[in-house]
């Protein structure tokens, strides 16, 4: 059936709340308002107010709580209204989310899914529109999920639902919106499975979330021009489906990452070494990167434009790989 | 008084003096370089621990800040697997993952030490949401530090606490010092710490956190009172800290004198209570005794099995980073 993202994770949400009576929704605005992104539509009505609780603006505490809830028993599912406030919940999130299995030595574990929408949208400024991913996916316990489709956003979230460890679910506000074929009835998609998203034979482009869209858009365009790319979706970025990677890069021999992300010490930084440690003898040439500008987001649309990678962009750093430029 | 049972005062009283000899112990260990890292002793403040525990069931959850040990203890936790963990060795109760501040013991209902300073009370409020979600009539007792009051998770907690009704019992060990600093120069209400948990319609009662049974008789009736559905409740234990604030500031220190360490141990728990038992001539001098012996034997045997214990194996480096599927 033809889903939207946004519906898509409604349903994963629906259907794991309707089977374990453990899993509650928490967050600001999830409850009466209907999600900030209208995500949680419906769900009130349903669940009621016990297992649909809205929050007041206090994303540490909140955060804690779930936390809390979860190493008594319970299964929370934590909607940060953007993941830009994970920042204000990152003491709860690193320093209990994260390690609490670890320091009591097994005894506790956390199964917690903390979602909501990361990355740029339109003109949110700079505050409401970062890809923190990395930061994540820095931390020793936590698994990072980024979905760019409807039926990833689903199959991912039930996952993500059912894993007993703390799972962060990196979602975007432009996606929401985005429509895709979605299997009808049951299905999971397991964390840490990449998928190829486009066959290709001549280079290998990495791209996650909305820069999936993106990387797609350019290798249709470059499909025209003879270059034939294979496009991969991670989806999981932590634990990083390596191998599909690496099966990717030894047919093709060349390689580009494309995140939204600041470059220093960004996501692609871990692939390209990641690759290079593990297939560098069937690399062409130098992996190139194409990142988010080292800017807080500007608001101004020509700016922010120019902040965010696109397609053009992605067209010439394969060009670049290929020596075609 | 109907407290006055000479086998229950004695019983209060060998809890109090394990927690006091098993910290002697461990300071010694550390001059021995045995114990390593932070070592926060709680010499002074046992009668909150000791006191504030009795009150509660087995299944009831406790959850405690850094200084930790006493409430480890007075829960019921092993003397030898508390004395291994602080070792670290294989048989602590982490694994010797966790040390001296992230003691963690499920079975007795112990949910953790946390060193992040205000960072577990939103942990309390999700355990005591857990319950109550859960229907289950159990309270949650949350021990931190009057330096952790003003702290912003802190604040979050009492809100979320208050505003959901949560059967959780906030106790705040006011030992007037956060480290080196004076509550006077720390929160701005300072005569009165537990204002910060009334402004948010929590009601707050303080007691002499010297007397274990004014301790004990009033988490007696908190307790009843929050299991009926009457949360949440904010206990300030007036008490005293004898050593440094770590291992590492000697017992009294730049920031207090001499003097006052000393006229402070003249209120010293265990004197009041033995004092108390003398009084009401339910036992004689030569009754404790056997109390002493028994306990130094108790610690001797921990000390023995934690010396005897070995360190973990490399192997155990990466386990419990993730729950294993």
């Amino acid at each position: 059936m033809l889903l939207s993202y946004r519906e898509a994770l409604n349903q994963a949400m629906r259907e794991e709340m309707r089977r374990d009576p453990r899993i509650f929704l928490i967050g600001e605005e999830v409850g009466y308002y209907q999600g900030a992104f209208k995500v949680t539509k419906g769900f009130v009505e349903e669940f009621g107010p016990q297992r649909v609780v809205d929050t007041p603006i206090t994303e540490a505490g909140f955060t804690g709580l779930a936390i809390g809830a979860a190493m008594a028993g319970l299964q929370p599912i934590v909607e940060l209204m953007t993941m830009n406030f994970g920042i204000v919940a990152l003491d709860q999130i690193v320093n209990n989310a994260a390690k609490i299995r670890y320091m009591s030595g097994g005894q506790l574990s956390v199964p917690i899914v903390i979602r909501g929408p990361g990355s740029a949208a339109h003109q949110l400024g700079a505050q409401h529109s970062q890809s923190l991913e990395a930061w994540f996916c820095h931390v020793p316990g936590l698994k990072v999920v980024a979905p760019a489709t409807p039926q990833d956003a689903k199959g991912l979230l039930k996952s993500a639902i059912r894993d007993q460890n703390p799972v962060i679910f990196i979602e975007a506000q432009l996606l929401y919106g985005t429509k895709g074929e979605v299997t009808e009835g049951e299905y999971t998609i397991p964390l840490g499975q990449a998928e190829v998203k486009r066959a290709g034979a001549d280079v290998t482009v990495v791209a996650y979330s909305k820069m999936l869209l993106v990387a797609l858009e350019a290798a249709d365009q470059l499909s025209r021009e003879g270059l034939d790319v294979e496009v991969i979706d991670p989806r999981t970025l932590k634990p990083l489906d390596l191998n599909t990677i690496v099966a990717s890069v030894k047919k093709t021999g060349r390689l580009v990452i494309v995140e939204e992300g600041w470059r220093f010490c960004g996501l692609g930084a871990q692939i390209a070494d990641s690759i290079y440690s593990a297939a560098f003898d069937y690399l062409d040439g130098p992996i190139v990167r194409v990142t988010g500008e080292e800017v807080p987001m500007p608001y101004s649309r020509p700016l922010e434009d120019a902040a965010v990678p696109d397609a053009p962009r992605v067209i010439a750093a394969v060009k670049s790989v290929c020596g075609a430029a | 008084m109907t407290d006055m049972d000479k086998d229950d005062l004695l019983s209060l009283y060998r809890q109090m003096l394990l927690i006091r000899r098993f910290e002697e112990k461990s300071a010694e260990m550390y001059a021995l370089a045995k114990i390593a890292g932070f070592l926060h002793l709680y010499i002074g403040e046992e009668a909150i621990a000791v006191g504030a525990i009795a009150a509660l069931r087995p299944d009831d959850y406790a959850i405690s800040a850094y200084r930790d040990h006493g409430h480890c203890l007075a829960r019921g936790s092993d003397p030898g697997q508390v004395m291994a963990e602080l070792f670290g060795k294989a048989t602590g109760l982490c694994q010797g993952k966790g040390g001296s501040m992230h003691l963690v013991d499920l079975a007795h209902r112990f949910m953790g030490g946390y060193a992040i300073v205000g960072g577990h009370i939103p942990l309390a409020t999700g355990l005591a949401f857990a319950t109550k979600y859960q229907k289950q009539d159990l309270v949650t007792v949350c021990f931190f530090g009057e330096g952790a009051v003003p702290s912003g998770q802190a604040h979050e907690a009492f809100n979320l606490a208050a505003l959901w009704k949560l059967p959780v019992i906030f106790i705040c060990e006011n030992n007037r010092y956060g480290m080196g600093t004076p509550v006077h120069r720390a929160v701005a209400l300072y005569e009165n710490v537990a204002e910060a948990a009334r402004s948010y319609g929590i009601m707050a009662e303080r007691v002499d956190g010297m007397d274990v049974l004014a301790v004990r008789a009033l988490m007696r009736t908190v307790v009843d009172q929050i299991r009926a559905g009457h949360g949440p409740f904010f206990i300030e234990a007036m008490t005293y800290r004898f050593m440094g604030h770590s291992m590492a500031d000697p017992s009294h220190g730049h920031y207090r004198s001499k003097d006052e360490v000393e006229e402070h141990r003249k209120r010293d728990p265990l004197v009041l209570l033995k004092q108390q038992i003398l009084d009401q001539a339910l036992c004689v001098e030569a009754d404790f005794k056997p109390l002493e012996q028994d306990v130094g034997e108790i610690v001797a045997a921990a000390v023995k099995f934690a010396d005897e214990s070995p360190f973990p194996e490399p192997s155990a480096l990466h386990r419990d980073v993730m729950v294993e599927d």
